[in-house]
């Protein structure tokens, strides 16, 4: 019990000061898994669109691949783009194992599926003759879809918040391709289990509570724009 | 509306349409024009092809076979798709308004079609007016009741200035009295602004306010096109006849009215009917074939309930199973349906002179323009 309380206490302590160490880490989970959510946004929403709203041969067998990889298992991922960026392996050339660029890499392929099925389902709840309605006033098929994507907003929002809770949130494949180096590749969940690992439990509860404070404050202002255009 | 101001030039025409779903050919018209200036309304039951065929002529949806032509130049790659899609204005069963304010909605097709700022304004404010929603500008359409929603349609259709305005059953959503009054109000658009107008309904009432000429499609087919005279009172076939079958189709001139009833003077007759036109309205009094009773003039007077009473010749007896149809020539031709046992036991047959009563409140009364 008394670990616990003294946990807190110096997590507060780790916070109100500033530390330099957790916000550099805190920092670089923003960057990482912020840029692979907008990479992800630019694959997954084209990508959900057109599955939403194109019948084509083999487009079921793409969603089942999609709604698939909603589910990966980030170990999963995380060992993949290993053994592609392994000094030997096919992409090995890049040298960016365990660098940032890795872990976005790693994280984008989380992400990706997840807008590209929350897209698909967003485009699938319109009215069918939406479509036919926004052509005929005047759009080019680019228009069209534009205009459906603005009118499927909300549930787009919800994609972006799924997208990115999912990766920030991930070790596995951080850990993996990223290997949790000190300055350079330590993100908070990386950083939480190194440090419960050392028995170093203050400090895990103090990037605990960042990561948690982190996740809020994204949602919660994405809530506000999402909300904002319902009442609006 | 009069023929003479109806130009004998097609604006859009089709030839050869054939879409098939499942090996089930939904859709088999050969030709259609449709010509500047008039309103033109597809009328059938449903599934009877009636919204394909309009998606077709709007190339909203591509035909397997066949070709639509706009002002005589074929409809072809999707550039001339678009390019077509901005001169039409396309009206729903559903509003389909967008999930934002109603003046951007009426608004969003003039940015579409690059209509300048000002003159969108304008348009979007006059249209709005026009069917009564500019109180409603700054509305989310989604909050719109469904009246609301059809009129804010209709002005986003009609601020487009299209060279030819497309609906597929616009009123068939709404509830009685909100649609009357939208049909009314319609109606003094269509004439007033005289845009070509290609309208498909399963409403024989709707085609007889509005029609210019009626088309009849069964099971993909035009079985019959026409002036709501010809099509309603002449049916080319059983089928046809079935469907559009309203009832007598009487054009007269009402007479005196007072009180709600007038009389509508008919081919040297009178009738009576209730209404509410003032003397000398051009009218259209519909009339059921089995509201009429034949009577024989030998019978006896029985006083009864029923303004209307003509004699008249029976000019065709036409037997159509159990029910007989008998057309009887009072100054005018009226159908009246009886059965077959009535028909035997009076005797009736060409030559034979009756008497047609009817209540004036079996007539339904529309103005004719």
């Amino acid at each position: 019990m008394d670990m616990i309380i003294d946990g807190i206490t110096q997590a507060f302590w780790l916070l109100v000061h500033g530390d330099r160490q957790v916000l550099q880490i805190a920092l670089l989970s923003l960057l990482v898994s912020g840029s692979a959510t907008l990479l992800s946004l630019c694959v997954g929403i084209p990508l959900g669109s057109v599955l939403g709203l194109v019948r084509f041969p083999g487009r079921r067998f793409i969603i089942s691949l999609v709604n698939t990889g909603m589910g990966l298992p980030p170990v999963v991922v995380g060992l993949v783009v290993s053994i592609f960026l392994w000094r030997n392996g096919p992409l090995g050339i890049l040298h960016i194992l365990y660098t940032p660029s890795a872990m976005v890499i790693a994280q984008f392929i989380i992400a990706f599926p997840i807008v590209a099925g929350f897209t698909m389902a967003a485009t699938q709840s319109l009215d069918p003759k939406l479509r036919l309605q926004i052509l005929s006033l005047g759009a080019s098929r680019v228009q069209m879809v534009w205009i459906l994507l603005k009118e499927a907003r909300l549930p787009l929002l919800a994609a972006i918040m799924a997208g990115f809770g999912a990766v920030i949130s991930e070790v596995g494949a951080s850990m993996m391709v990223g290997g949790n180096i000190f300055g350079q590749t330590r993100v908070l969940t990386t950083a939480i289990v190194g440090e419960n690992s050392k028995g170093a439990f203050a400090y895990a509860i103090a990037l605990g509570a960042i990561l948690l404070a982190l996740v809020y404050l994204v949602n919660f202002v994405l809530t506000m724009v999402q909300q904002r255009a319902r009442v609006k | 509306m009069s023929q003479a101001q109806i130009t004998m030039e097609p604006i859009v025409e089709a030839r050869d349409l054939s879409v098939a779903y499942g090996g089930q050919k939904v859709l088999d018209v050969p030709s259609l024009q449709v010509y500047r200036n008039e309103v033109l309304v597809v009328i059938g039951p449903n599934g009877s092809g009636k919204t394909t065929l309009l998606l077709c002529l709007t190339r909203l949806l591509k035909p397997p076979t066949g070709v639509v032509s706009y002002q005589g130049v074929p409809v072809l790659d999707s550039k001339s798709v678009l390019q077509l899609h901005r001169k039409l204005a396309v009206v729903f069963q559903e509003s389909l308004l967008l999930n934002s304010t109603v003046w951007d909605n009426v608004t969003i097709g003039l940015r579409l079609r690059s209509v300048n700022g000002t003159e969108a304004r304008e348009r979007a404010q006059k249209w709005l007016e026009r069917f009564g929603v500019a109180a409603l500008a700054k509305r989310q359409a989604r909050t719109l009741s469904s009246g609301e929603a059809k009129r804010t349609s209709l002005a986003r259709a009609f601020a487009l200035q299209p060279e030819v305005l497309f609906l597929d059953e616009p009123f068939t959503a709404l509830d009685g009295p909100t649609r009357q009054a939208l049909l009314e109000d319609f109606e003094s658009v269509l004439r007033e602004t005289r845009v070509t107008t290609v309208m498909v309904t399963h409403d024989r009432n709707e085609a007889l306010v509005l029609a210019d000429r009626v088309a009849v499609l069964m099971n993909g087919r035009i079985s019959q096109i026409g002036t709501p005279a010809e099509v309603f009172s002449s049916p080319v076939n059983e089928e046809v006849a079935g469907f559009v079958e309203a009832g007598n189709i009487i054009h007269g001139v009402v007479g005196v009215q007072s009180e709600g009833l007038a009389t509508i003077k008919v081919g040297g007759q009178q009738i009576e009917a209730v209404s509410e036109f003032i003397e000398g309205t051009h009218v259209i009094a519909l009339l059921p074939y089995d509201d009429i009773t034949i009577t024989m003039p030998s019978s006896k007077t029985v006083t009864t309930s029923a303004r209307n009473r003509l004699s008249g010749e029976v000019v065709r007896v036409f037997s159509m199973g159990s029910q007989v149809r008998v057309t009887i020539d009072c100054g005018f031709p009226l159908v009246a349906l009886v059965t077959r046992r009535s028909t035997e036991e009076m005797g009736l047959k060409k030559g034979t002179r009756v008497y047609a009563t009817f209540k004036a409140v079996s007539i339904r009364v529309i103005r004719r323009h």
